[in-house]
């Protein structure tokens, strides 16, 4: 296995986490992403790009285990992955968050956040009833590891708030939070910045560059916004029309012509 | 102290009792409701099922006998032996979850993401396989079940009544048992849905599937656990109704009761369930009581959705469910 490498700013990037080989997936007649590999690597912010209906968030998709790959193969700390459902794959310990936000509209932010330890606790429910002690010790455990997370994103003050009622920025938020409390090997991001104002996508990014360098998180994210993802990111996708036209890093995807055509349109004449 | 005011107390507790034992009905409805967003219209048939497996196995019945008997021209009928009530009791919950795995295993499965008037159709549908299921296993005669829970006036009750009032309340002891039993199983709810860990997984499927599967939670788990849990209280409803007027067909119509218990506490509320059948419970037994004579009396028929239909138009959403908002 290879070592990695450096990143610009000088963080060693570590071994492949997922692999995707060969991927296509097809709904009936439509081919939303043809044959497409690359990698993921362990400490690095991966993204991937492109326009809209470039099949990105289907891509997203595959990795959580929403949609079955129709051909190719996920690979997952050096083994293949078997097919598997959503919540399996979560508990392998892929957590991530959705672009039009799927949090628990009626619990408070901080019972949210705990739902995102549900991976972690190990009593069961006989345990939980009868032997009082340990899973009070449990519990305690992973509600001081929501409190960190909580604290980390700047949260604290609504804790105890029904997400219902927070505006469109904290929800986002909040979502990250609950996918952190699961301290996932990978966090996989659906367009975090969606639908936000210029400084909330900076707040925004602000806390994906500290989660990574915080928590050594591997973060694989999409967005279809080429700036905030170009200062984010080690290393990007770029995908169009279910293909992959380029990869590599930001400075590199950003000379592919290519990916300029994709993006600024190439004259037909 | 005038005779009709005590008279009045008397009908109180009665009509509360009474709607302990609509609550639990009530209650099995809201638990399948909130979590999967199902109106399980088989709730009562559950009940009835419950209470003919319980009697089936304390007597020793074979199941499927008549199908058994007509295939082989066997005469088999009961395996001769009696099961102690507790371990009958254990044996049917086991049943129960059984049958709980096979709805969804069978039917559920098979209708994730489909429309809430789709789900209460196969619910219908599975009401009526059920009841089919429950007399082929088990016959349609009417059973006597008795797993010695005491019935009959209450002695203390009556007692201390008469030396205060100078008449003895009746109250039946079979509704105090159920009272408790009731409390108790509520309480275990309460518990079970905020401290333990698959109580937090079971409000985060009912809030967002989608979510809650992001966050490693199995939703065929949940679902199995929460029918699970509807066909233990269906049981317990099942043993007290059962008890007091005996295993029979009419059981499953209890259902019918709950609806108007829904309407006032709310499908998704638990205490609501609780309140709601306290509600109509003294509701119907006072009316009957004070108007019911002027009335030509029979009230207790209808009360219950007179009441419902009042809420229906007034506070839709019943006294402790979730507000309704519709944004536009």
């Amino acid at each position: 296995m290879d070592e990695g490498y450096i990143t610009a700013d000088g963080r060693q990037i570590g071994g492949v986490v997922m692999e995707m080989k060969n991927i296509t997936l097809r709904f009936g007649g439509v081919v939303a992403i043809e044959n497409i590999s690359f990698d993921i690597r362990e400490g690095e912010i991966r993204a991937i790009i492109g326009p809209n209906g470039a099949g990105k968030s289907s891509m997203l998709n595959i990795i959580s285990g929403f949609y079955v790959p129709s051909e190719g193969e996920v690979w997952f700390h050096g083994a293949k992955r078997p097919q598997m459902r959503p919540y399996e794959v979560a508990r392998q310990g892929i957590a991530r968050t959705f672009q039009n936000i799927a949090l628990f509209e009626g619990m408070s932010v901080l019972d949210n956040v705990m739902t995102g330890r549900l991976t972690q606790m190990k009593s069961g429910l006989l345990a939980q009833a009868l032997w009082k002690g340990k899973a009070e010790a449990e519990e305690t455990a992973n509600r001081e590891v929501a409190e960190k997370i909580i604290d980390f994103l700047e949260i604290q003050s609504i804790r105890k708030t029904p997400v219902g009622r927070l505006p469109y920025g904290l929800k986002k938020r909040v979502e990250l939070a609950r996918a952190l409390a699961a301290e996932p090997k990978l966090l996989l991001l659906d367009e975090p910045m969606a639908g936000m104002n210029v400084e909330e996508k900076e707040d925004m990014s602000r806390f994906i560059l500290d989660v990574n360098d915080e928590f050594g998180t591997t973060i694989a994210l999409i967005e279809h916004d080429m700036g905030v993802v170009m200062d984010l990111s080690d290393r990007v996708v770029v995908m169009d029309y279910g293909k992959k036209i380029g990869d590599g890093t930001p400075d590199e995807v950003r000379n592919n012509q290519d990916v300029i055509d994709a993006y600024l349109g190439v004259s037909h004449d | 102290m005038p005779d009709q005011l005590i008279y009045a107390m008397e009908v109180t507790l009665n009509g509360l009792m009474a709607g302990v034992l609509y609550a639990l009905v009530a209650l099995g409805f809201v638990l399948i409701f909130k979590a999967s967003g199902i109106f399980n219209y088989a709730q009562g048939v559950m009940a009835l099922f419950a209470a003919m497996t319980l009697v089936g196995i304390m007597d020793g019945q074979v199941p499927f006998s008549h199908m058994i008997n007509a295939i082989f021209g066997t005469q088999v009928h009961h395996f001769g032996w009696h099961v102690p009530a507790l371990l009958a009791i254990l044996l049917t919950v086991g049943v129960m979850v059984l049958l709980a795995w096979a709805v969804q295993q069978f039917v559920m499965r098979h209708l994730v993401n489909q429309e809430p008037i789709i789900l209460f159709m196969a619910t219908i549908g599975l009401a009526y396989f059920l009841e089919g299921l429950s007399d082929l296993m088990w016959g349609s005669e009417i059973k006597k079940l008795d797993v010695g829970l005491p019935q009959g006036i209450n002695d203390a009750i009556d007692q201390v009544t008469f030396g205060w009032f100078g008449y003895g309340f009746f109250i039946d002891n079979l509704d105090l048992v159920a009272t408790v039993v009731a409390a108790l199983l509520v309480i275990a709810l309460m518990v079970f849905n905020q401290y333990t860990k698959e109580g937090r997984a079971l409000r985060a499927v009912a809030d967002d599937h989608q979510a809650a599967l992001s966050v490693g939670i199995s939703l065929s788990f949940i679902w199995v656990l929460v029918w699970s849990v509807a066909g233990f209280v269906a049981l317990v409803a099942g043993i007290m109704w059962g008890t007091k007027s005996g295993v029979q067909f009419s059981l499953s119509l209890i259902a019918l009761k709950a609806l108007p218990v829904l309407m006032l506490g709310g499908f998704t509320s638990i205490p609501g369930a609780i309140v709601g059948g306290l509600i109509i419970g003294v509701g119907e037994k006072l009316f009957e009581f004070s108007l019911g004579p002027m009335l030509g009396g029979a009230t207790e028929n209808w009360f219950a959705y007179v009441l419902a239909l009042v809420f229906l138009v007034f506070r839709p959403q019943g006294l402790f469910g979730e507000k309704i908002i519709e944004r536009v």
